[in-house]
């Protein structure tokens, strides 16, 4: 079987590569895996887009190292291995009261991907990314030793694994702060947004609101630039629910799952069919605007329930781009984003617009300000919009979010993210450059 | 444990619980809620995972050491559990070196042992328990295809699964009319820790997630024999051979 290999790749389906995934089950397996030579990175679920998660060989499947292993109710701190899915966290902690302090758009995420990428949420502004609650983690360094990690101990190092990809060592176990919550539901308050001005007013006006994100049009030009469907949600208490939900509050049906059986040739996505859904989503948007109570899972993660919706793309697979821009550059910024996107006719499928805050991290995305993210099938003429946009992200003092990125250069990385240098002597100095590496570190020299 | 572990289906016992099968299975079973007794020779190294189904599925979690080998203790383990069990699953089994059997008697003894006399004793404990219940109970004997023909690369384990295959089917007819109902599971290959490293035919390879959920389907809806369905093809095939022509095949 390791002799043919198995395809390995992103969430984005780009770039693959042949090579084998480990699936050690314990710690002694990860540190035969580190005797041997050759690169190693962890590897969680696989969601992350470009290509952080494996090497030229393949990766280190973290999945079978997935128990959780106490939950402090009194402290809502739970500790589980670091191969533990978000959606079983969730499963585990919710009939109890407790939610996770940060998500992602996904929870088929494991807990060592949410630290090495530190996600961000819909809640960035008023929390943080997920690094934020992190009380501690076990990371197993180059040689094989593990070493425990948190803002007191080896602060250092905690910081810069919170957001690291992987590149400072395996990370094996967490402890994380949970937030309390009365119900599985959320209130939600939707209203719809003739453009990006008006938006990014709705964002300023709503600074204190817990979970914030808009979804943009990104095809309509002109007065419309930007017109969007802002959500605003809440966790319900109990005073927000009918009779029947408050009975049994988190006992939450969740929606059957359906799947994309596999990649077509050619993606039906295209020029017509993107602007068709577009403004079709904006006008039913608008339709449903208003406020409403939906469960956590149709909230937190409505693209969960197409399994495999990456491959809608098409085999040639498909670019997520995602950059925050610094607040007071974010409005000239996302209105040169968005003029070059929709001049270029190249629309985005689901184009998301969030506000994010600042956080820990040595490597970490998130800033304070606005935070653009849109697919686009890919191909040559995406690979040259992308690197247009990058100029621009540039030029308005913004970056990329590594977690999305294939094929950002590595001189353009330097120029966004000023701690990449110190990020790779730090590496250099301490053995991990020659241990662990991605496709993604080498080729921006991380 | 909190207050909210709760079991809100009878206790499994599950006996082998080591394997990647086993394991999946008491998961999938405490979502269901049921309660769990996870039981083996070594059954420490389970105090991780009984914590980690414990907190996922808020049922009771406990180990239980147990050796089928040690034919003449089952009984009163058995007997010793509280809350009593209702359903019993054996994933006993070990397939050991064919080519060692061939050369020890010991050897293939002991193949025999954890293969046929161990967990035809325990279904047998199992039936007796049951007997003191009065209520629905199921006991489930994890067998093999293997026990379906003998075949050069593995018969002393083939030989002692088919036995096992031969006991679940007599013990069936016997408690036909009693509310015990015996399920005789032929996994394929599955990829877990003991096929981990040999060369299988991948189409043929199930995880041991997907063996868990048959297993699991089979309780549920209370089948007698269950196999999958690729598996029940090859082995009518198989079965089919001529025993000239079948003694000259290589596989």
């Amino acid at each position: 079987m390791a002799s043919k290999g198995e395809k390995v790749a992103g969430w984005g389906m780009y770039p693959v590569v042949r090579g084998e995934l480990s699936r050690p089950r314990s710690e002694d397996d990860l540190r035969a895996e580190l005797s041997r030579d050759g690169a190693v990175i962890a590897r969680g679920n696989g969601r992350s887009y470009g290509d952080s998660s494996f090497n030229t060989e393949g990766a280190t499947s973290m999945l079978r190292l997935s128990r959780l292993i106490e939950f402090d109710r009194e402290a809502g701190l739970l500790t589980c291995e670091a191969g533990t899915l978000l959606g079983d966290v969730i499963g585990a902690v919710l009939p109890l009261g407790f939610f996770p302090p940060v998500t992602p758009g996904t929870k088929y995420v494991t807990i060592g991907g949410m630290i090495a990428s530190n996600v961000h949420g819909k809640n960035a502004v008023r929390d943080g990314a997920f690094g934020d609650h992190v009380a501690w983690f076990d990371l197993m360094r180059a040689g094989g030793e593990i070493v425990r990690c948190s803002a007191q101990e080896n602060e250092a190092l905690f910081r810069d694994t919170i957001g690291g990809m992987g590149l400072t060592g395996i990370i094996l176990r967490a402890a994380f702060k949970l937030r309390r919550v009365e119900s599985g539901w959320v209130k939600q308050t939707r209203t719809a947004h003739d453009n990006l001005y008006s938006v990014m007013d709705a964002f300023a006006a709503s600074e204190e609101a817990t979970y914030r994100v808009a979804w943009i049009d990104v095809l309509a030009r002109g007065r419309s630039l930007g017109r969007s469907i802002l959500d605003i949600g809440e966790h319900a208490t109990l005073d927000d629910l009918d009779a029947r939900q408050r009975a049994a509050p988190f006992d939450v049906r969740i929606r059957g799952k359906k799947a994309v059986p596999f990649a077509p040739p050619i993606s039906p996505l295209n020029g017509l069919t993107v602007r068709a859904f577009n403004a079709y989503h904006y006008r039913a948007g608008k339709g449903s605007a208003g406020e409403s109570v939906i469960d956590w899972d149709s909230y937190f993660y409505p693209l969960d329930a197409l399994l495999h919706w990456n491959r809608i793309y098409g085999r040639a697979g498909f670019a997520q781009y995602q950059c925050v821009l610094p607040k007071e550059n974010s409005e000239a910024g996302l209105t040169a984003l968005l003029d070059t996107i929709s001049g270029s006719g190249r629309g985005s499928f689901l184009a998301v617009l969030k506000r994010l805050g600042p956080t820990c991290g040595t490597l970490s995305f998130p800033m304070d300000g606005y935070t653009l993210a849109l697919d686009f099938p890919w191909s040559k003429p995406t690979a040259k919009l992308l690197d247009r946009l990058d100029e621009i992200t540039l030029a308005h003092g913004g970056r990329v979010y590594l977690t999305k990125d294939s094929r950002l250069k590595a001189p353009v990385l330097r120029q966004m993210q000023p701690t990449a240098d110190d990020f790779r002597a730090m590496r250099e100095l301490d053995g991990s450059a020659g241990r662990f590496s991605s496709l993604q570190s080498e080729r921006l020299g991380l | 444990m909190t207050a909210d572990t709760q079991a809100t289906k009878p206790h499994v016992l599950i006996v082998g619980a080591t394997s990647d099968i086993a394991l999946e299975l008491a998961r999938q079973m405490a979502a269901d809620g049921h309660g769990i007794y996870l039981a083996a020779r070594d059954v420490q190294r389970l105090e991780a995972d009984r914590t980690d189904i414990g907190l996922r599925h808020h049922v009771p979690v406990e180990l239980v050491e147990m050796d089928v080998t040690q034919t003449g203790t089952l009984k009163a383990k058995l007997y010793a559990l509280d809350p009593k069990p209702h359903i019993i699953v054996s994933m006993v089994g070990w397939m050991g070196e064919q080519s060692e059997q061939e050369k020890d008697v010991d050897q293939a003894a002991r193949i025999i042992a954890a293969n046929f006399t161990g967990p035809a004793a325990l279904m047998e404990a199992g039936a007796s328990l049951f007997a003191t219940i009065d209520a629905p109970t199921t006991l489930v004997g994890v067998s093999s295809v293997a026990g379906d023909r003998g075949r050069a690369r593995n018969y002393y384990y083939g030989a002692a699964k088919g036995g096992f295959t031969a006991m679940l089917s007599g013990l069936r007819q016997r408690l036909s009319r009693t509310k015990t109902r015996v399920i005789t599971v032929k996994p394929g290959f599955v990829a877990t820790r003991m096929t981990e490293g040999m060369d299988l035919p991948g189409p043929l390879v199930d995880s041991a997630d997907t063996s868990a959920k048959m297993i699991h389907r089979a309780i549920r809806k209370g089948r007698d024999i269950v196999y999958p369905w690729k598996w029940r093809l090859l082995m009518t095939a198989i079965r089919g051979v001529p025993e000239p022509l079948f003694k000259k095949m290589r596989f």
